[in-house]
This record gives C-alpha cells, sequence and structure tokens, in this order.
C-alpha cells in the first residue's frame, strides 16, 4: 500500500526526535572543549624527552650520541652535542644536548627515535592540543619545551612505563653487582 | 483589541502622515513589516531546522553561537556576506546576477495575498489564489535563469529538472485548490479564509475537516514540498549528484538570497495552504477565539514548517523517473478525483451518507492509483543474455 512506508518512516524518526530529549544516552556527541573522552592509553602524538629527579637540565637522560637524529625518517630532529662534559644524575660526567629541536611540523610521529634510543631518554607525548599562531617558531619545539619529568611518563602511559622501569632497575642492580665483584672471571 | 493591535498601529500612524502622502505611506506601512518579519522568520527556520534535523539523527544540533545556538543566523549572515563573490569566467553576467533578484522579488510577491490576520491582507485581490500562482509560475524563471546563465553542466541539469519537476507538480497544487475554489465559490483568499471561520458544535469549518478537504490537503502537502524544491523533491539541487544544482556557481550572498528565496517560497506556500484548507487566521476550538487570529497564523505556519523539516528528516531524495511518474500518475488524476468529490460534496445531502461516499470513494481511487505507481518499479532479477 503506498504510503505506509513513509509512515513508519516518520514514526521513526518522531522516535529519535522525542527520545532525544528524553534519554540522554541517545545523543552520543561530546561536546569536546567541555566534555572529554579519557586518552586512550597507547595514544601517541609527538616526542618529548625524559629527565630523571627535578632539574631538568642536569637530570636529562639524553647523552646527546645523536642516533635518533640519524634514524628519524623526516629528519625533523636536530641534535648539537656539547663540547664539554657534565655530571648526570647519577654523578658521571656525560655528553648532553646543547641544542636539541624536533620540528613538529615535520614530525609524523613513527616513534623510530624512541625505539632506536638506548638511554630510554626519548618517549612520545599523548599531548594533542598544539594549535599554534606561530607557524615557524611555535612548531619548532626546543629542549626546554621538550623536557618532561619521568612522572610524566609513568602517568601517561603507565603499563609501558613500568615495564621500562623493572628494566632500568634490573640493568641497574647487574651494574651494581659488576661493580661490587670485579673481573671474576678473568 | 489584541487582535487588531497591528491594524490599529498601523492606522495611529498613518494619521501622523500628511493627507498627500497617506496613500504611498499606507502601502509602505503594509510592506515593511512583511519584508521584516518573513526573513526574520527564516533566520530562526534555518537554526530550528538544523536543531531539528540535528535531534532526528540523535545529535545536537547548533548550540554554540549565543543562547542555545539562537545566534547562529547571525553568524551564518555575517560568513556569507564577507565571502568572495565569484561569478565564473564564462558567465551570462547580467542574468547571472538578475536571477537571485528575480527570485527574491517573485519570493515576497505571493504574500500580498495572504491573508495573516483578521483585516491583515496586503492586496484583497478578488483573483487572489490566481495571482498567487501566476507569481508561483514566474519563480520557475528565475530558476532556468540560474542555472542557464551559470555555463555549467550542473547548474543546467539543475535548472532542468527544477523546471520539469515545478511544472509537473503545479498541476495537482492548482487543482487541490480548485476544489476549495468550488467549494468557496471565490478565488479571493479572504473570503475563503471567512468560509471556514464558523464552528459547528465544537469543530470548525475547516476544509481539512471533511473528506476532499483532507485529501487536498494531502495533494497540496505533497505538491507545496515539490514546489518549493524541499527534500524528499529536493532533485533540483541533488547534492549528491549535481552538487548544488542550479545556485552551484553562486556563493557569499547571492547564494544567501537562493536559501532566502526557496524558505520565503515555502512559507508563501505554507500560508496558502492554511488558507485554503486549515482555516486561515481562524482559531482550532470555539473557546479559543480570544487568542489574536495573526497568533494563529503563526502557530499554524510554525506546525507546517515542523511538518516540512519532519519530511526531510525522513525521506531520501526520489528518481528522476519517480518524480514523473509520482506526478503524473497519482497526484493528477488524484487531484482531479478530490474535484470530483468535492462537487459531489457540495450537492449531496449533509449526513452521514455523503461522509460514506466521499470517503469510499476517495479510498477506492487511492488504492487503485496506488497500485499503478508502484507495480511500475516492481524489482526483478536481472539476466544477462550476452555476458557470460
Amino acid at each position: 500500500m503506498l504510503g505506509t512506508g513513509i509512515i513508519k518512516g516518520l514514526a521513526e524518526t518522531a522516535r529519535n526526535f522525542l527520545g532525544s530529549f528524553v534519554d540522554k544516552k541517545r545523543l552520543v556527541t561530546v561536546e569536546f572543549p567541555e566534555e572529554r573522552l579519557p586518552v586512550a592509553e597507547a595514544a601517541r602524538n609527538f616526542p618529548f624527552l625524559l629527565y630523571d629527579g627535578s632539574d631538568p637540565e642536569g637530570g636529562l637522560r639524553c647523552v646527546a650520541c645523536q642516533i635518533c637524529e640519524k634514524e628519524c625518517p623526516p629528519k625533523c630532529i636536530t641534535i648539537e652535542k656539547s663540547k664539554d662534559k657534565k655530571p648526570d644524575v647519577v654523578g658521571k660526567p656525560q655528553f648532553y644536548p646543547a641544542v636539541f629541536n624536533i620540528d613538529v611540523s615535520v614530525c609524523m610521529s613513527c616513534q623510530i627515535c624512541v625505539e632506536v634510543c638506548p638511554f630510554d631518554a626519548i618517549r612520545m607525548d599523548n599531548e594533542f592540543e598544539l594549535s599554534t599562531t606561530d607557524r615557524f617558531g611555535g612548531l619548532l619545539w626546543t629542549k626546554e619545551k621538550l623536557s618532561r619529568p619521568n612522572e610524566h611518563y609513568l602517568a601517561i602511559h603507565p603499563t609501558e612505563a613500568a615495564e621500562v622501569e623493572a628494566r632500568r632497575a634490573e640493568e641497574k642492580a647487574q651494574a651494581e653487582a659488576k661493580k661490587q665483584q670485579p673481573a671474576v672471571s678473568k | 483589541m489584541l487582535d487588531q493591535l497591528f491594524v490599529t498601529l498601523k492606522h495611529w500612524l498613518l494619521s501622523f502622515a500628511p493627507s498627500v502622502a497617506q496613500p504611498a505611506v499606507s502601502i509602505l506601512l503594509t510592506i515593511i513589516p512583511i519584508l521584516l518579519v518573513f526573513p526574520l522568520l527564516f533566520a530562526l527556520t534555518t537554526v530550528l531546522e538544523r536543531k531539528t534535523l540535528g535531534r532526528i539523527q540523535n545529535r545536537y544540533g547548533p548550540n554554540r553561537v549565543g543562547f542555545f545556538g539562537i545566534l547562529q543566523p547571525m553568524a551564518d549572515a555575517v560568513k556569507s556576506l564577507t565571502k568572495e563573490d565569484v561569478v565564473p569566467a564564462t558567465a551570462d553576467r547580467t542574468v547571472h546576477f538578475l536571477a537571485p533578484l528575480v527570485l527574491l522579488a517573485v519570493a515576497f510577491l505571493p504574500y500580498a495575498v495572504l491573508p495573516i490576520g483578521r483585516n491583515m491582507i496586503a492586496a484583497n485581490l478578488d483573483a487572489g489564489v490566481l495571482f498567487f500562482f501566476a507569481i508561483g509560475a514566474i519563480s520557475e524563471l528565475s530558476v532556468f535563469m540560474a542555472g542557464w546563465s551559470s555555463r555549467n553542466k550542473y547548474s543546467l541539469l539543475g535548472a532542468m529538472r527544477a523546471v520539469a519537476q515545478m511544472i509537473s507538480y503545479e498541476v495537482p497544487l492548482l487543482l487541490s485548490a480548485v476544489a476549495v475554489i468550488m467549494a468557496t465559490g471565490s478565488l479571493s483568499t479572504v473570503a475563503i479564509v471567512e468560509k471556514q471561520s464558523g464552528f459547528s458544535g465544537i469543530f470548525p469549518h475547516w476544509n481539512v475537516l471533511t473528506p476532499w478537504g483532507f485529501m487536498g490537503f494531502f495533494l497540496f502537502v505533497i505538491a507545496a514540498l515539490a514546489e518549493s524544491n524541499r527534500s524528499p523533491f529536493d532533485l533540483p539541487e541533488g547534492e549528491s549528484e549535481i552538487i548544488a544544482g542550479y545556485y552551484l556557481e553562486y556563493s557569499g550572498f547571492k547564494f544567501a538570497l537562493f536559501f532566502l528565496a526557496e524558505y520565503l517560497g515555502m512559507f508563501a506556500i505554507s500560508g496558502l495552504g492554511i488558507t485554503l484548507f486549515l482555516g486561515g487566521w481562524s482559531a482550532p476550538l470555539p473557546f479559543l477565539t480570544f487568542v489574536p487570529s495573526w497568533a494563529w497564523f503563526f502557530a499554524k505556519l510554525f506546525g507546517m514548517i515542523m511538518g516540512f523539516i519532519w519530511i526531510r528528516g525522513t525521506l531520501p531524495r526520489l528518481r528522476m523517473d519517480q518524480l514523473m511518474n509520482f506526478a503524473w500518475k497519482f497526484m493528477l488524476p488524484m487531484a482531479l478525483v478530490v474535484v470530483v468529490c468535492a462537487g459531489a460534496w457540495r450537492f449531496l445531502p449533509a449526513g452521514p451518507v455523503r461522509w460514506l461516499v466521499s470517503v469510499v470513494f476517495l479510498a477506492v481511487a487511492y488504492v487503485l492509483l496506488a497500485r499503478g505507481v508502484s507495480s511500475t518499479n516492481k524489482v526483478t532479477k536481472r539476466t544477462y543474455r550476452f555476458a557470460e
């Protein structure tokens, strides 16, 4: 019969229309700036540099080995190695990056820098509200902007960070043990 | 008092004008409110439509600009005013420029014969309904001007579709109005409303409450949807097929003018539907007559607009052949049946027999004609003779 389908359809849309006022579950829209969904744990955006302790300058794990700079596929990392050595967080003298820049307009978030880093010094951040009015300066992140404490890493990627922490603790314990009994086998 | 508020206000304002200028001032005082109220109504309708469509699709709709998004049309207006006005290099510049203006002028003219309230009509023409349809036919010309002058195949396709559709649906639109004109015995919109303003018991004498009037209103609304190029008859625009149809090559404020004209056309034809079938400005129940007549008109207009939005949110677009089949195989014969039924209603003695005869007559006609339409597009299994 002509028109029955139309009436069924009209009833369906009327149900949607009225239901959206009664049943809040129908409205799935998350009104973004005011409402937010939790960011997924595996979410990643751009890299950041980790530092231990409270001093971003002295505690930086990066020793300017420049592996990430060489491995970076779009070549967005610029590192200048320091001429001198500074003591790191355990007091051992190390090179440090005099300049560490990431051009986030070039970065493609591939995470290769994280995978190649032998010092667990670079990790992926999950911050995504990064718009800026300065498209050159605002998108070239310097060492100061990139440095984040280890606690930040523990907070945003807890599972992954816990693994890294456990591994680092084990390595440290092994190193300590080696120091205690030097060259037994020789 | 409240009923005649605007009429008294006009006469009061008119008393300040010198007697020489009074005719001109009187005309201005009639026209300016129409030119203000209906575009404002358009602005409100756009946001109402977007919010309603949103709710139908379980979204919020615009709610950022102003209180609950009510200032969204202002933001849209600023946006369309600041946009670049692009004219294609090969376009016929004069016609391209004139098309939106002609369309807008034509969109405003039908309001001259719409009785918005008691004694509230710009021009009480003896042939008001005829005037309305005559003006409505010009809008086809301006649509074709827009499509032709753009020198774009999509524009031209859209314009050709628009003309084909509007001419096809003008016939049932007119014929369903003819039934009312037959029942009233007048082409004047004021006379048509006054004929419907009485009550028998609690029921008003609206045409829609008779069998032929109900069917006529049904046909009128379908044809009105097609005339105002609204979904499901929005083939001339056809975003997914021909981008934007006849106003594809318009940008900025000219585009906004097309939009305005489309909505004004929708309000005008809804107003005519109200005048012809829903008793114009008359109250639906006898004890509600204290509400001003213009308030009833706008309440009914709001109801019609909501209905149009509801239909837009429900139905997908027709195909061109379905559109034409429906117009010529269903709408036109059904409108003729309505005309015959309206005549029979006039000459049959009042009572249940008249109701029974009319309802059965219309129902049988509906079922038979509906069968004719739906049998043409039966899906059969496709067989390939040569491809293997």
